[in-house]
């Protein structure tokens, strides 16, 4: 035909050229600049906390910072996961409650509250441990052996397992907790408290498995599009049951951790985090529609909020006022995020 | 027509591949048949496709394509028959990277993972591991930028997937299939969403890789492109194999008779012009620019006149289209409708105005998939279905049901999801819902993408219907059986429109106008 010949000539001439996708010389992907993004907006936190009130800088209150967010971190950890694998789980703030304390209604001797001193202490920690995985388990089946939406199966597990923590302990706080269960919370580590370490040593973890091992990338391709992961040999079922499972695992940790430093389990406990969780892995550019995001922009999502509070409270900010200001700065940080991510959140 | 097969010439070897066609075939599926439930997708379906051939698999929608490709790629096992690859049979479904050796198919679907970048879809679940076993990026972009060169692909394996445009990702999907070894690719409606430059490109690399001495089975709706493209073709219909034959022994009547099953009528044919000149212009655009893509674009739409507006992807016609229907705000000029200015960028004044449209993409823009036929139909005239903003269930389905009727719509009834219907029929509810209003001025971009050679035709007629009663008609569109009927076409160019081409042009001046080729110089 007669058209083609033309067309041949012209179509090498139009090509589409290659965008710019990297800088110095190819050797810095953009998409990984987009990570650092909340890096600039701590430090200016940072400078600023430090004018308000000298104290800010000090080891003790950085230390201090670390270890209150410490356990709503690894909350963070594992909703990040959920996220990328394009699933949520609400239910990780009551497993957080339900955990530990399942563990010291067992374990607590009676005539102390709602205890019932069957198992000795050290069973706390394996049972706690359990607790969390068998609630992975049940929420994993229903959501990916019966196909039920992940969203209203995990708000409905989150109010289940709420209820079932506040019948075992009789809407009561458990006090006098084995040694065990407060370890965790207490001890120090080579001069710092041991939730930090373990904190800062799963995201270590995470970011490795999440950027540098198959598994982590399959999480990734799954979020991103489950049909086309499962064309290329991945395994879908089973690494979501293994992404649940170990979100509710985490959860269960951070509720040890938390119990170990209130030394007692609430009936409320963990009630609420849910919220500053979800906000804190957007802010840190986990895409709510799967499969972006990194660990260690969680991280900086949760830092920021946490290091924010700082200096409100530093700055002599009336504890009446910090709930209100804490949902601004979530609005605040969205938007910055907005800004310097560049791209519309999901 | 006869149910037979032609005698097939063997082809001979293209001088620079060292293998000779031999006796066998890469592919030969024989007798399958595959039931869905009541739906006998196939019935004794067969092909067979010979090493370095190009074969063509042709059909109307429904005639069992998409099954038999899921067969030959090993997703689903046929309930009768046989597949043998190189003479040897088929793999056990769940072996897939036995599968993966032999077959490879680039979907319509895009089974790449927009979030991650290039290299690294190339590369899922087989990333090189370094130190640690922990994978090493640097030799995975290097491999997947090896892998990019081999076969030509001008990508930066860098770049996140999701921003690489259609043609790019089918590349890219071509690579990874050739990464595993797979010598024989099948590509499902390739150039559906391509524009005619992307396309030729397309057809190149074909050529090229044809020469390396891969095999591929097209599915297209195009039958130009089976001719320009292909050096056998299969038609099937209704689950059956009717024909198998050299593209250059089966002329184009005969090849859509053994489609359809019936002697297509000529698409030539003349059509008396409606256009009322003493009547208010039912469009009437002037210097109209927009953002960078257009600018200074001038005409007029005539009561009862068809208009195209043709150019390659790129060239601004879309956006000018989308202009006129308000979907894009423009930077300047103005836009009348039937002598009204609606207000810019707005699309329900520019409804009020008296415009329908059927926007370009019917995924995207153009249905609610999950929502009924009738819903759907009825979507942009709430006002006709009931008073002070309820809708009245009757009135509904009894405007849907006369559409139906008048669009020859298939469907059980008016509560089907649309997304159960074909495409051809789906955009028949895209058409419907673009008429429901009586508009005087048509708006259609792309109105016939992705849809079979029956529905084609059968909207295009609607539209020569709609244009006698006295409404204007405007087409953007690069598909050049969507112009014939046109009583002239504009032609736009980067942007500016460069020429007008009045009725009974030749395919090679309308396609050389769109590229910006004068032939006559």
């Amino acid at each position: 035909m007669p058209e083609t010949v033309v067309t041949d000539a012209t179509a090498k001439a139009v090509a589409p050229r290659p965008k710019r996708t990297a800088l110095l010389g190819g050797r810095i992907p953009l998409a990984r600049l987009r990570d650092l993004a909340l890096v600039p907006a701590i430090v200016v936190i940072a400078i600023v906390g430090q004018l308000v009130n000298p104290v800010f800088l000090q080891a003790d209150n950085l230390v201090n910072v670390l270890q209150t967010m410490s356990e709503i971190a690894l909350l963070v950890l594992a909703q990040a996961m959920v996220l990328i694998v394009k699933k949520m789980d609400l239910s990780l703030e009551s497993t957080m409650g339900l955990a530990p304390g399942v563990a010291a209604w067992l374990v607590v001797p009676t005539g102390a509250g709602h205890g019932l001193g069957l198992l000795p202490g050290a069973w706390a920690i394996p049972v706690t441990l359990a607790v969390g995985a068998l609630v992975g388990v049940v929420n994993a089946l229903l959501i990916i052996r019966f196909g039920l939406n992940g969203f209203i199966v995990t708000l409905g597990m989150l109010i289940v397992l709420r209820g079932v923590l506040t019948g075992i302990s009789g809407g009561q706080t458990f006090f006098q907790l084995p040694s065990s269960m407060l370890y965790l919370g207490t001890a120090q580590w080579f001069g710092m408290p041991a939730s930090i370490w373990i904190c800062l040593a799963l995201f270590a973890v995470a970011i490795v498995v999440l950027g540098w091992t198959s598994f982590g990338r399959s999480l990734y391709a799954i979020g991103g599009n489950v049909d086309a992961a499962k064309a290329a040999g991945i395994r879908t079922d089973r690494v979501l049951w293994i992404v649940i499972v170990t979100g509710s695992v985490l959860a269960a940790l951070a509720g040890l951790m938390l119990s170990g430093r209130l030394a007692s389990v609430a009936s409320a406990q963990g009630n609420g985090y849910i919220f500053t969780v979800f906000a804190a892995a957007v802010i840190g550019g986990i895409s709510l529609g799967g499969g972006k995001g990194t660990m260690f922009g969680a991280f900086c999502g949760i830092l920021l909020l946490f290091v924010i509070q700082n200096v409100l409270t530093l700055a002599g900010v009336p504890a009446q006022w910090i709930g209100a200001l804490n949902g601004l700065i979530i609005l605040v940080a969205l938007a910055i995020s907005r800004i310097t991510g560049g791209k519309v959140q999901e | 027509m006869s149910d037979g097969e032609r005698t097939v010439t063997p082809e001979p070897a293209p001088a620079d591949d060292g293998r000779a066609p031999s006796g066998t075939p890469v592919v030969e599926a024989t007798g399958l048949v595959k039931r869905f439930g009541p739906t006998v997708a196939l019935n004794g379906a067969r092909i067979t496709i010979r090493p370095g051939e190009t074969h063509a698999l042709v059909g109307r929608n429904g005639a069992g394509k998409s099954t038999l490709v899921s067969v030959l790629t090993g997703l689903q096992a046929p309930d009768e028959g046989t597949v043998t690859f190189g003479g040897s049979p088929a793999p056990r479904l769940a072996d897939r990277d036995a599968w993966r050796e032999r077959v490879a198919c680039v979907y319509q679907k895009s089974t790449i993972i927009p979030t991650l970048t290039v290299a690294e879809n190339l590369f899922l679940n087989r990333h090189d591991h370094g130190r640690g076993r922990l994978i090493s990026w640097p030799a995975v972009r290097r491999r997947a930028q090896e892998l990019l060169s081999a076969w030509s692909v001008d990508v930066d394996p860098q770049t996140p997937a999701g921003e690489l445009s259609v043609e790019q990702r089918q590349f890219v999907e071509i690579a990874r299939a050739l990464s595993f070894g797979a010598r024989f690719i099948i590509l499902d409606e390739p150039t559906a969403q391509l524009d005619g430059s992307a396309i030729n490109r397309l057809f190149d690399r074909i050529r090229g890789l044809q020469r390396q001495g891969v095999t591929f089975l097209f599915i297209s709706h195009h039958l130009q492109e089976v001719y320009e493209i292909c050096d056998m073709v299969t038609v099937f219909r209704d689950a059956r194999h009717i024909v198998t034959a050299p593209v250059a022994e089966l002329p184009r009547t005969e090849l859509v008779a053994a489609m359809t099953g019936e002697a297509a009528a000529d698409r030539l044919r003349a059509r008396p012009s409606t256009l009322d000149r003493t009547a208010t212009p039912a469009l009437s655009v002037r210097a109209l620019g927009g953002d960078g893509t257009y600018g200074d674009v001038t005409f007029q739409v005539g009561a009862g006149e068809i208009v195209g507006l043709a150019g390659a992807a790129g060239s601004g016609r879309t956006e000018v289209a989308e202009t006129v229907v308000g979907l894009r705000t423009a930077a300047a000029g103005e836009v009348r409708i039937a002598g009204r200015r609606p207000r810019p960028g707005s699309v329900p004044a520019a409804l009020a105005a008296g415009a329908g449209f059927v926007p370009q993409d019917r995924h995207h823009q153009g249905l609610v998939p999950e929502m009924s036929v009738a819903d759907n139909t009825t979507l942009s005239v709430p006002r006709r279905l009931g008073r002070n903003g309820f809708l009245s269930r009757d009135r509904r389905d009894r405007l849907a049901g006369s559409m139906i009727e008048k669009l020859a719509i298939k469907t059980p009834g008016p509560g089907l999801p649309v997304s159960a219907l074909s495409g051809g029929n789906q955009q028949k509810v895209v058409m419907a819902r673009a008429l429901a209003d009586d508009p005087k001025l048509l708006v259609l971009i792309n109105p016939t993408a992705g849809v079979d050679v029956r529905s084609k035709e059968f909207l295009l007629g609607k539209v020569e219907e709609t244009a006698r009663t006295g409404a204007g008609v405007l087409i953007a569109s690069d598909e050049l059986d969507d112009l014939r009927m046109c009583d002239r076409v504009l032609v736009m160019f980067q942007g500016r429109v460069t020429s007008e081409i009045a009725r009974g042009w030749h395919d090679h001046d309308l396609v050389a106008a769109m590229e910006g080729v004068d032939l006559h110089a």
